[in-house]
């Protein structure tokens, strides 16, 4: 069993820069901060290492952390500029027993993460849904399409903090 | 002279009496034999986090039961749980007690969903009403207590709605002395049945390592060999005091992790349930259940991720707060989802007759795939 | 109800008005499609079970929306549903009638607020006979409403077409 500062340490001698910091002040999982772009290398080393062998990925989940300015636009619907939108890893291994959560952040208007189906098949369904709900972008993906949404839906990503309603969706009244 | 075939592709819509809900199997066939199954997901998507973002924490509940319908209490259960280990409440022990045996009856009345409606896909009708008759007992425990059939709004933030009705523990202890020959019953009906067991073993069949990879849980992954299950290997309430096995596949009738291990693992789970609820009566203490309920629910900034074990795996919340009335983020990891992505996988070589076997086996709920 | 309940002594010959001998074959075998789409099916299934049974008002569950007279919308239609639903219901042969069961597919039910892939009422693509409320439906209000469908057959004339 290994605790998150160990695993920290270890993730920085091999990869340096890519592995960001290790946050620990709020309650209650601390968490590693690490660069979009390396990430499946990490994954994979987290994945195959000995001491560490995380097999199975829990959770993987998209954030808007909302952190930008928000302005109106032209018309007068309010929208938010700049900030980022994250995304949240929970990893556990069954063999040995420990959990570890791992966050990554990219920018709102070019949000582009690789993917992580090579290490994880699981991470497939997660990624789409993530794409669906945030507009996040997963490079090498092999089929990222909409999965709850219909597929022809071109309003928007629904889950960002700053999404409007549209009013007709082939003939049927959608707000109230 | 060899006949010249053609692939054919064939749409189990979203409209099907077998398809345990709104699910589009879009199947791509070369005569009966399956090539590739294409699963359509989200057409009872029915947008959860974006209000679960909208109301205050307490207004949340009633949304997490109507998720997984058949499982409401669990739902509740894994909801206030990870609240209640972000704002660190101590509640009263008598509230645990009672929330594990609502728990565990939920269970009992789960798996008799998926065990009745299993035997009713496969082909024998008789199975479901036995397990219905069964199912409107428990129901009608869970209507003395809190006044609802199936989504109850009973376990809040720091306690319980109600207090249990007086006669719930004799109603309780009946219940459990006439249930234990039904199981019997159920086994000699439908599980050493030649014709079920023709057709659900050695279909299907699901890999231990692949399970891992995929993250699949809960009884699924129990039927393939693992002896995991959340209430032992990541304790939450008061589990870690009762005593109860963990079922586990062995192949009997077939290769270890196919349908038929799927099917007989509920089955033995619904007798290890009962277990658990005789020892909690036994020692359920006295106190006050809405003691430690707090007036306005106002937690730390930070974020949690809990887990539990729902009748169908691991359910996951997380949960960001960022110190205001109403939560940034809540997402549901569901189980039927994760569950759903092996699908594929499973049916590949096999016949469009076990697609249905197949499906009936791994028990998903539509509500918690579209959340 | 007055014509089988009196006994044939001469003759065995009925005399009845032809739309309610029509209306009374047509509310006693109402055949419904088997669809459910969230929690409110699994009420209906508890209805169609053995403690509120269905099959004794002739409610019969058949697969295909060609072979049944009433369809009984449960739970909630989402947009994406919402399209398929309208292409059951064309698929049904007249007569044909339509139960809103619950209360998301009545007016969209707790998801009416903000809810952007829910539709706030089936009325809205099909026309809807009887309403069913509630979150979800007692079995018993379930049969009330199929009581109150059964009501408005009686009542019905093949001369005077309704909507």
């Amino acid at each position: 069993m290994k605790t998150a500062e160990e695993i920290y340490n270890l993730l920085k001698e091999k990869f340096g820069e890519s592995v960001i910091e290790l946050k620990t002040d709020k309650p209650v999982d601390p968490f590693i901060i690490v660069d979009p772009i390396t990430l499946d290398k990490i994954c994979l080393f987290l994945r195959n290492e000995n001491d560490l062998q995380f097999d199975s990925l829990m959770n993987l989940s998209g954030v808007d952390d909302a952190n930008g300015t928000k302005e109106k636009d032209d018309i007068g619907l309010e929208t938010i500029k700049g900030g980022t939108l994250s995304i949240f890893y929970h990893i556990e291994s069954t063999k040995l027993k420990h959990k570890l959560t791992l966050k990554t952040s990219t920018s709102r208007e070019k949000p582009e993460v690789v993917t992580v189906t090579d290490v994880w098949k699981g991470a497939d369904w997660h990624e789409r849904e993530a794409y669906d709900m945030y507009g996040i972008i997963f490079l090498n993906h092999p089929d990222l399409r909409r999965i709850l949404m219909p597929y022809d839906w071109e309003f928007g990503y629904p889950l960002r903090k700053d999404y409007k309603n549209p009013e007709f969706y082939q003939g049927m009244k959608v707000p109230y | 002279m060899a006949l010249k075939t053609e692939e054919m592709v064939l749409n189990m819509g979203p409209q099907h009496p077998s398809t345990h809900g709104v699910l589009r199997l879009e199947l791509q066939l070369d005569g009966e034999i399956i090539l590739n199954v294409t699963p359509h997901i989200g057409y009872l998507h029915r947008c959860f986090e974006k209000h679960a973002e909208a109301m205050s924490y307490p207004q949340v509940i009633p949304y997490t039961d109507r998720m997984d319908y058949l499982a409401s209490m669990y739902n509740e259960f894994g909801y206030v749980v990870a609240m209640e280990r972000l704002m660190k409440i101590e509640i009263p022990e008598r509230v645990d007690y009672i929330r594990v045996i609502m728990g565990e009856l939920q269970r009992i009345a789960s798996h008799l969903v998926a065990l009745g409606t299993y035997g009713a896909d496969i082909g024998a009708f008789t199975p479901f009403l036995f397990c219905f008759r069964d199912r409107e007992r428990i129901l009608h425990l869970f209507e003395i207590t809190c006044g609802a059939r199936l989504l109850y709004n009973y376990i809040w933030i720091g306690g319980l709605s109600h207090d249990i009705h007086p006669d719930f523990i004799r109603l309780t202890k009946e219940f459990i002395k006439d249930f234990r020959p039904n199981v019997k019953e159920l086994n000699e009906l439908l599980s050493y049945n030649r014709i079920f067991i023709e057709r659900t073993a050695n279909v299907g069949v699901l890999p231990l390592d692949t399970a891992i990879n995929y993250g699949v849980s809960g009884p699924n992954l129990r039927a393939s060999g693992m002896k995991w299950d959340l209430r032992k290997d990541d304790p939450y309430s008061v589990y870690h005091k009762f005593d109860f096995d963990i079922p586990v596949g062995k192949g009997e009738k077939g290769k270890t992790g196919d349908c038929w291990d799927r099917y007989y693992v509920r089955v033995l789970e619904m007798e290890e349930s009962l277990k658990i609820i005789e020892q909690a009566i036994e020692q359920i203490p006295e106190g006050d259940v809405t003691s430690a309920i707090p007036k306005r629910v106002k937690p730390p900034e930070g974020q949690i991720y809990t887990r539990v074990e729902n009748p169908r795996g691991e359910l996951g919340y997380f949960i960001i707060s960022d110190g205001s009335l109403n939560p940034a983020r809540v997402k549901v990891r569901a189980p039927s989802f994760v569950t759903m992505q092996v699908f594929p996988e499973l049916c590949k070589g096999f016949m469009v007759a076990d697609v249905v076997a197949i499906l009936g086996s791994i028990d998903i709920v539509l509500g918690e795939i579209d959340r | 109800m007055g014509l089988l309940d009196q006994e044939f002594t001469e003759g065995n010959i009925v005399i009845a008005k032809t739309e309610d001998l029509f209306n009374w074959a047509r509310l006693s075998s109402l055949w419904q499609v088997g669809f459910g789409l969230a929690c409110c099916a699994i009420e209906m299934m508890a209805t169609s079970a053995s403690h509120y049974d269905f099959d004794r008002f002739g409610v019969i569950p058949r697969p295909s929306p060609r072979q049944s007279d009433v369809i009984i919308i449960s739970g909630t239609v989402t947009l994406k549903m919402a399209i398929r639903v309208k292409r059951l219901y064309e698929q049904m042969p007249d007569p044909k009638y339509v139960i809103s069961m619950g209360s998301c597919s009545n007016c969209g039910g707790p998801y009416w607020e903000h809810g952007y892939h829910v539709l706030k009422g089936v009325d809205r693509v099909i026309p809807v006979d009887v309403y069913v409320p509630g979150c979800p439906p007692r079995p018993e209000a379930l049969l009330e409403g199929l009581l109150k469908l059964q009501e408005k057959i009686r009542n019905e004339s093949i001369v005077k077409k309704s909507a």
